[in-house]
């Protein structure tokens, strides 16, 4: 005896985020931009385990050496080894573009659903972001670094004062789109049903921010992340460029561009790598958000 | 429309002040001592009456006032008795730089042109190269063209001007030698060889941040061409016979250039602040080395004027945009 009438779907059923990977898949440009994006980040922190030379070990015998087998990027005016530099700079421009794409989103965020879901807030809130937005950022970056660098040097360390300081001042200055683009999504939430619905039977305002908002705005949240941390690694890279970054011998990627700069006429071939490993990294995050922005939208997924 | 502008107008105004504001208390947290570099055999109430002399002696607030009084009130004097002769505003204080004693104004006057020349015709170039672009890669909408289009804005944007900047200079300075490496700002345009050479030292700055308008106003045009190109008006313009230059080029165009033009309006002042990073590469001369020279030097009367003017810059052609907007499509009104 056959049972003809199978009424079971022939796939099974797939969740939004199989759907959303689904949709990823398929933008060749987003994957390819994933995938060297994780090739770079691997590399840069990895890296240092497999190769030999220290990134801040000094052979002033070999300085100036052209790409080698023992030196693929050659080595700088005091004999460091420039690869392992390379790998040392991409950490701190990474670590300095992810940590503070997370502070500019989390303030982002909570900006917009406050301004969002609380009528009273809203103005304030819209009027304080197009303040921040008139502010010239990148003068403003300078005079903060000018100003804050010794005393936080000196009350944390050098290094890790730089970081903390170049990392809240890009976040607290560049945190203005997500807040817009999350408030207009959250003002748009408010009027649907399920809103309504999930009001009608009492629920609080933090719980109907945690579980009901805050998980229908997160693409727009997740795409604010892949530019904030391509705006953050060139920010970074600028400000250490211009001199005002990290102190002078701590690699990231803008202060060995700085370093190759100067040494432009002898050794122009020194510019090229840090370059390089700023503008694909940020190439692969621009490509990356370009992809997320199409498989997150429920318009276009699907076709 | 009036109304609007106005209103804008007024609303300007405490933008401003708050940004004055923002600056000046950012600068009143400056751990930096204007009295640092002199000597330490110099007697302690001689270095407070030197203080006193740079107008350090006085609260806060007043410091603002009095600065705010100088920028808004005293400096467009000095500029009205420039150009018409008149005596207003003799004998009132001006704002002073701490690094080299002179107004701070007289330096941004002198500098101020060396920066419009570069960033304003940079700006011009990137204009003109963007809008066929996005205008042709929108018409043949996911062809080789556009696609290729794409790529080259998305390398516009992902590429800083710190490094196309050290790239060109490589390529067309050290390898070619066809452009000078550093930009000589004391050049004077007198005869056609010096104009000649005042137009090859300008071609490398200007390509670099032509690269960067280009891409961003290109994806504008496309984007804006490709919603009016769909429109209902576009077929009755084709089904009454009109050729297709007449179309895409009159009718489409026209409609689609309203958004543009305030976004070319909105992205000038930022082209300014990354002016800052063009000038240190190629090191010309302007009001972005201005800056960070002045930083370097703890020179906060001059940081503070300098930031307050790129401030200034951002207000303003938001303004601009907004009534542009609203002069140019009349579906837009405010009121």
């Amino acid at each position: 005896m056959t049972d003809t009438t199978n009424t079971e779907p022939t796939t099974p059923p797939h969740s939004q985020w199989y759907d959303v990977w689904h949709q990823f898949k398929a933008h060749k440009g987003a994957m390819l931009g994933g995938i060297v994006f994780l090739i770079i980040v691997f590399g840069v922190f990895l890296g240092p385990l497999l190769w030999p030379y220290d990134a801040t070990y000094i052979d002033i015998r070999s300085r100036n050496q052209g790409p080698s087998l023992a030196h693929p990027f050659g080595t700088d005016q005091l004999g460091r080894d420039l690869l392992a530099r390379m790998m040392a700079g991409g950490q701190t421009s990474i670590a300095v573009g992810l940590t503070a794409m997370l502070l500019a989103l989390s303030l982002g965020s909570f900006v917009g659903i406050v301004a969002g879901f609380f009528k009273k807030l809203d103005g304030p809130l819209m009027r304080l972001t197009d303040l921040f937005l008139a502010l010239p950022i990148l003068p403003l970056l300078l005079v903060m670094m000018m100003l804050f660098r010794e005393p936080l040097s000196s009350a944390v360390g050098p290094e890790r004062g730089i970081f903390i300081l170049i990392v809240v001042a890009i976040g607290i200055t560049s945190w203005m789109p997500t807040a817009r683009i999350v408030r207009g999504d959250v003002l748009a939430l408010k009027e649907r049903e399920f809103v309504l619905a999930a009001r009608s039977i009492g629920t609080s305002n933090k719980n109907m921010i945690t579980r009901h908002i805050l998980p229908n705005v997160l693409s727009p949240i997740m795409v604010s992340a892949t530019l904030g941390i391509a705006n953050a690694i060139i920010t970074e890279s600028a400000l250490s460029f211009l001199g005002l970054g990290f102190p002078p011998d701590f690699p990231t990627w803008g202060r060995l561009l700085n370093d190759a700069v100067q040494y432009l006429q002898d050794y122009p071939e020194r510019v090229f790598w840090p370059g390089l490993g700023i503008s694909l990294t940020v190439l692969s995050v621009n490509y990356l958000g370009d992809g997320l922005r199409d498989a997150l939208d429920p318009r276009i997924r699907g076709r | 429309m009036l109304t609007f502008t106005i209103r804008r107008l007024i609303l300007a105004i405490p933008t401003l002040l708050f940004i004055s504001l923002v600056i000046f208390l950012l600068l009143e947290l400056a751990p930096g001592d204007p009295m640092a570099q002199v000597p330490l055999t110099v007697p302690p109430e001689v270095k407070e009456k030197m203080r006193l002399a740079l107008g350090l002696g006085e609260p806060g607030y007043i410091r603002f006032y009095k600065w705010l009084v100088q920028f808004f009130w005293v400096e467009p004097q000095i500029l009205f008795d420039h150009m018409f002769g008149t005596t207003f505003a003799e004998g009132k204080l001006r704002i002073i730089s701490w690094q080299h004693r002179g107004p701070v104004m007289d330096v941004v006057v002198e500098r101020l042109p060396q920066t419009l020349w570069v960033v304003g015709l940079s700006y011009i170039v990137g204009i003109m190269i963007a809008l066929p672009i996005g205008i042709y890669s929108a018409y043949k909408q996911y062809s080789m063209f556009d696609q290729a289009g794409t790529f080259i804005t998305m390398i516009g944007y992902s590429i800083p001007p710190f490094f196309t900047g050290p790239l060109v200079i490589v390529l067309f300075s050290v390898n070619l030698g066809w452009f000078p490496f550093i930009y000589d700002t004391t050049h004077e345009v007198v005869d056609w060889d010096s104009f000649v050479y005042q137009l090859r030292q300008m071609i490398m700055p200007v390509m670099v941040l032509a690269l960067q308008t280009t891409a961003q106003i290109s994806r504008y045009m496309r984007a804006s061409m490709l919603d009016n190109l769909n429109q209902d008006y576009v077929r009755t313009a084709r089904a009454k016979g009109l050729s297709e230059k007449v179309v895409v080029l009159v009718h489409v165009l026209r409609n689609s250039m309203i958004p543009v033009v305030t976004v070319i309006a909105l992205g000038l002042p930022a082209i300014f602040g990354g002016a800052i990073i063009t000038e240190q590469v190629f090191s010309v001369n302007g009001i972005g080395a201005q800056l960070i020279g002045a930083i370097q030097a703890n020179d906060l009367p001059t940081v503070q004027t300098l930031t307050f003017m790129f401030a200034f810059l951002i207000v303003f052609f938001n303004l601009i945009a907004d009534v542009l907007y609203g002069v140019l499509d009349p579906r837009i009104r405010y009121d």
